[in-house]
């Protein structure tokens, strides 16, 4: 193997690694800020319970978010330096503009927020989360743009040999970065909804503190709920922009091999890339993939075949990816709205067999985002930069096939002991549930400089 | 011309201030083992770094990020030669960040002890680690037209290993000051004395440091050129000079000021050598990486000028209240109320 597929290879590990714990962040820190905010409001307790407990899942979850994010801002320059010299004059300004706008405040804020229980006013205190909130979804915004940039170049010329570039504006106003945005974002918060959920039905099962689960659960749902209706409308707007910009990931994601008007949509598909068509294919609903893509039903869409050979992406991971990404974003709207009617009716429990499939869907939303990642990435190859440079070009020159093979070897032993630890963590302390014992927040402090 | 060199000071700055600021989290976990004697003194040093460790690292990335948007060549060349070096700083940052969070959350002696270790390696490794790269930069890395001829190894030379001495000792000495000063009692009096024993090792070594470096480097050639630079290395001998002060006249908060200053001059005196080197050659002094060939274009750095103008002070007056805000000093009794601390 070379170093361009071991670089690939190990970029895709560690950056599936942090997308792990950034989709939980960005939902949860949202969630747990909400807590806070209706206990200051109301200054009922269970609030401040439930801040506490989900909380303290959040910042597990945090830690490894962190620590797994310096590894993803080393590996542009470590294994893909070819690409940092010819698009670095556009690529690192999200990237800085992220570190100096949303790191800082995250990483200040949540230290304020574990450490200052006691120091500062309640007030103060759920506006230290609620910036940690805004941070996390900033950063998101930057490295969005970034990606977006990547799926649909502008604003940019080629010169002095690199792509430079000529007009800020259009990296920021870049629909198909605003829309992955959109999309990512709110894919977080389902994720965190049925992190939530999941929890709260599993203690909901046990009769273990029902009173701050069934209010945990009607806070998630609703929230879950929204961002699955949301997460699908973006969702679509981003396959219009993939359509429209990429259209051999669009020929891939939908395995379409010949150029047609008005195409339809087919259930079920068996692809054969080696003769170039679908060996199985139907029921067939008609017109529906133009629709979709254009929202026209008799619009045209190119197929793989009108792409050479060596321009095409894989079709089996795209195509499996969004059809199973569509899959379980449709069951998860539907589990959703159940978590709504039943939590609204205060009919929870009478539903045992509902709380153990949503315990069970924890990590459906966490396998959607994993396989959204795919269709988005699988599905812009061979180019890194869409149309300016392959990812062939893209490599670092002065690596060896050796020291990859030996950080790949170190980043899975690492990681993997560090996804044990996380799961081991996160599973105790859910299993606990909240903690009685509130005094030692509520004293005021004893001792102040 | 005028944005790159603007970007080669922020630059500097960005270096210099998280060696200043993360130099006293590598350092307290450097000496963590060694300056306590029980649980109780482990927790109150986790959590006298607590508040503050990850906005300190973010400086790091924010370096890194920096480096990227202003001189591309620079972060892609500097990452992609020092990859092995590189890999094992990365690995040792995110064991010492998971080894602070993750050390308080469960009362057991074996899980603790585990993590400590992670907190021991986790710091001493980077603060060699980027001293080892810091002497590299400023001696030169051997590279010319057709690409990189060092390796790990050669990373290791006399300069290098001289240069990641320094820059461990420079840490040492400061997280014994952060954490006399942070401390009360037993904790205080022994750190005091602690720095008090390195900081001749610190002086000895930073004098050969000195010495070493006109023999390894051109970094002296701009000081010819302009005497007044010489400035910048006197006022590091005098802070360093000024630590040993203000400890023997008992003043820690003071020691800690000078610390911070002598860390900040130290690399300022490297940085004002390289100008307007970013990474000089070895070999061949034509493929030297420097603020002018290996830059973004204008219309970037203007950008990035506007970006950093803006944010890097409003990045510090809220850092700057949120340290204001854990002033005081952690203690034992701290600790135990506290069952959010690590
Ligand atoms: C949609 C969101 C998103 C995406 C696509 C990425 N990240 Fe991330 N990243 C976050 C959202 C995020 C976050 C939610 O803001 C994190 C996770 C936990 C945290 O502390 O912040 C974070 C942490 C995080 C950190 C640590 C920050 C700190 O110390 O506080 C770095 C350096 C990066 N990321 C860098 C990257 C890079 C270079 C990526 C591109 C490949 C990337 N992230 C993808
Ligand atoms: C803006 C930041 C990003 C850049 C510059 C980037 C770039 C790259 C590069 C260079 C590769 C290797 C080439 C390849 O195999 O496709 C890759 C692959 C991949 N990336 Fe991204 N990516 C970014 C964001 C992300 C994020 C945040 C994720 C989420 C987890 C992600 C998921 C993947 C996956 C799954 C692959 C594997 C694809 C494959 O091996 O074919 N990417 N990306
Ligand atoms: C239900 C309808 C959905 C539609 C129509 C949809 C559509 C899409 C499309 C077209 C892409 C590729 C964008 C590109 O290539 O640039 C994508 C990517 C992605 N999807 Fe979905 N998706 C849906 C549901 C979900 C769900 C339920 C999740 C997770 C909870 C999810 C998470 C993601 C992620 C993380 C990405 C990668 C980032 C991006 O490219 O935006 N999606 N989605």
């Amino acid at each position: 193997m070379d170093t361009v597929v071991l670089s690939r290879f190990q970029f895709a590990l560690t950056s599936m690694f942090h997308w792990i714990f950034v989709p939980l962040t960005l939902g949860l820190s949202i969630l747990t800020a909400y807590m806070e905010t209706q206990y200051v409001r109301t200054g009922n307790e269970l609030y401040l319970k439930m801040t506490k407990f989900w909380g303290k899942l959040f910042l597990i979850n945090f830690a490894l978010g962190v620590v797994t994010g310096i590894t993803m801002e080393f590996q542009f320059g470590m294994n893909w330096a070819e690409y940092s010299k010819y698009v670095g004059d556009i690529f690192g300004a999200p990237l800085a503009i992220e570190a100096t706008m949303a790191f800082f405040l995250e990483s200040v804020f949540i230290g304020l927020w574990i450490f200052g229980w006691n120091k500062i006013s309640k007030k103060t205190h759920a506006v230290a989360i609620w910036l940690v909130a805004l941070a996390t979804n900033l950063s998101a915004l930057w490295i969005l743009l970034a990606n977006g940039w990547m799926q649909k170049p502008v604003g940019y010329v080629l010169r002095n040999g690199r792509a430079e570039m000529v007009d800020f504006s259009a990296l920021i106003f870049n629909h198909y970065g605003l829309f992955k945005f959109g999309h990512t974002l709110t894919s977080g918060y389902v994720v965190a909804a049925f992190f939530v959920m999941g929890i709260s039905a599993y203690h909901l099962r046990r009769e273990n503190q029902t009173e701050f689960f069934k209010r945990s659960f009607m806070i998630a749902a609703i929230f879950g709920l929204a961002a699955s209706i949301l997460v699908a409308v973006i969702g679509d707007f981003s396959a219009v922009e993939v359509a429209r910009y990429q259209p051999a990931k669009f020929a891939a994601m939908e395995s379409i091999w010949e150029t047609q008007k008005g195409a339809g949509l087919n259930i079920f598909v068996i692809t054969d890339s080696k003769h170039e068509c679908n060996s199985v294919e139907g029921p067939c609903i008609p017109k529906l993939v133009s629709l979709l893509a254009f929202h026209n039903p008799n619009a045209e869409i190119k197929g793989l075949k009108a792409f050479p050979r060596d321009e095409r992406p894989p079709v089996l991971p795209t195509l499996l990816g969004f059809r199973f990404m569509l899959l379980f974003g449709g069951i998860m709207l539907v589990l959703a709205l159940m978590g709504v009617i039943y939590s609204m009716r205060g009919s929870l429990e009478k539903h045992p067999l509902f709380l153990t499939i949503m315990l069970f869907s924890i990590p459906m939303p966490y396998i959607a985002g994993q396989l959204g990642w795919i269709v988005s990435e699988v599905g812009r190859q061979p180019w890194i930069v869409y149309g300016v440079l392959k990812t062939s070009q893209a490599v670092s020159l002065s690596i060896s096939t050796g020291q990859v093979y030996a950080s790949i070897l170190g980043f899975t032993l690492l990681y993997g002991g560090l996804g044990v630890i996380d799961i081991y963590l996160l599973t105790k302390f859910a299993k606990k549930g909240p903690e009685d014992d509130l005094s030692a927040l509520l004293k005021p402090a004893s001792k102040e400089a | 011309m005028e944005f790159q060199i603007i970007w080669f000071v922020l630059w500097a700055v960005l270096w210099a201030v998280y060696f200043m600021l993360d130099g006293f989290v590598l350092g307290t976990g450097m000496l963590y083992h060694y300056l306590t004697r029980n649980d109780r003194e482990k927790q109150v040093l986790i959590n006298a770094v607590g508040p503050v460790w990850n906005g300190n690292e973010v400086w790091l990335i924010t370096a890194g990020g920096a480096t990227f948007a202003a001189f591309p060549k620079t972060y892609a060349l500097m990452f992609s030669y020092l990859y092995s070096a590189l890999l094992l700083l990365l690995f040792s940052l995110i064991i010492r960040g998971v080894s602070l969070e993750f050390r308080g959350k469960i009362n057991n002696d074996s899980w603790k002890k585990a993590w400590d270790a992670g907190i021991l390696v986790g710091s001493a490794l980077p603060a060699l680690l980027l001293g080892v790269a810091f002497g590299n930069i400023f001696s030169g890395l051997p590279m010319d037209g057709t690409g990189y001829h060092g390796s790990l190894l050669s990373l290791l030379n006399p300069y290098g290993l001289l240069t990641g001495i320094l820059f461990v000792l420079l840490f040492l000495v400061h997280g014994s000051l952060y954490v006399c000063v942070k401390t009360e009692d037993d904790l205080c009096t022994k750190s005091a004395a602690t720095a008090d024993k390195l900081w001749s090792a610190e002086l000895l070594i930073a004098v050969t440091f000195l010495i070493a470096t006109a023999f390894a480097t051109k970094l002296y050639d701009n000081y010819m050129s302009t005497p007044l630079l010489l400035a910048v290395p006197l006022i590091a001998v005098a802070a360093l000079l000024g630590i040993k002060i203000f400890l023997v006249k008992g003043k820690p908060l003071m020691a800690f000021a000078s610390s911070c200053i002598t860390i900040v001059m130290v690399v300022f005196t490297g940085v004002v050598g390289l100008f307007p080197n970013l990474i000089p050659s070895s070999i061949d002094p034509g493929h030297s990486l420097t603020i002018f060939n290996s830059s973004s274009s204008s219309y970037t750095l203007k950008i990035m000028t506007v970006v950093a103008l803006v944010f890097v002070p409003i990045v510090v007056a809220y850092k700057i209240w949120v340290y204001r805000i854990f002033r005081s000093t952690v203690t034992v009794e701290d600790v135990m109320k506290n069952e959010r601390a690590y």
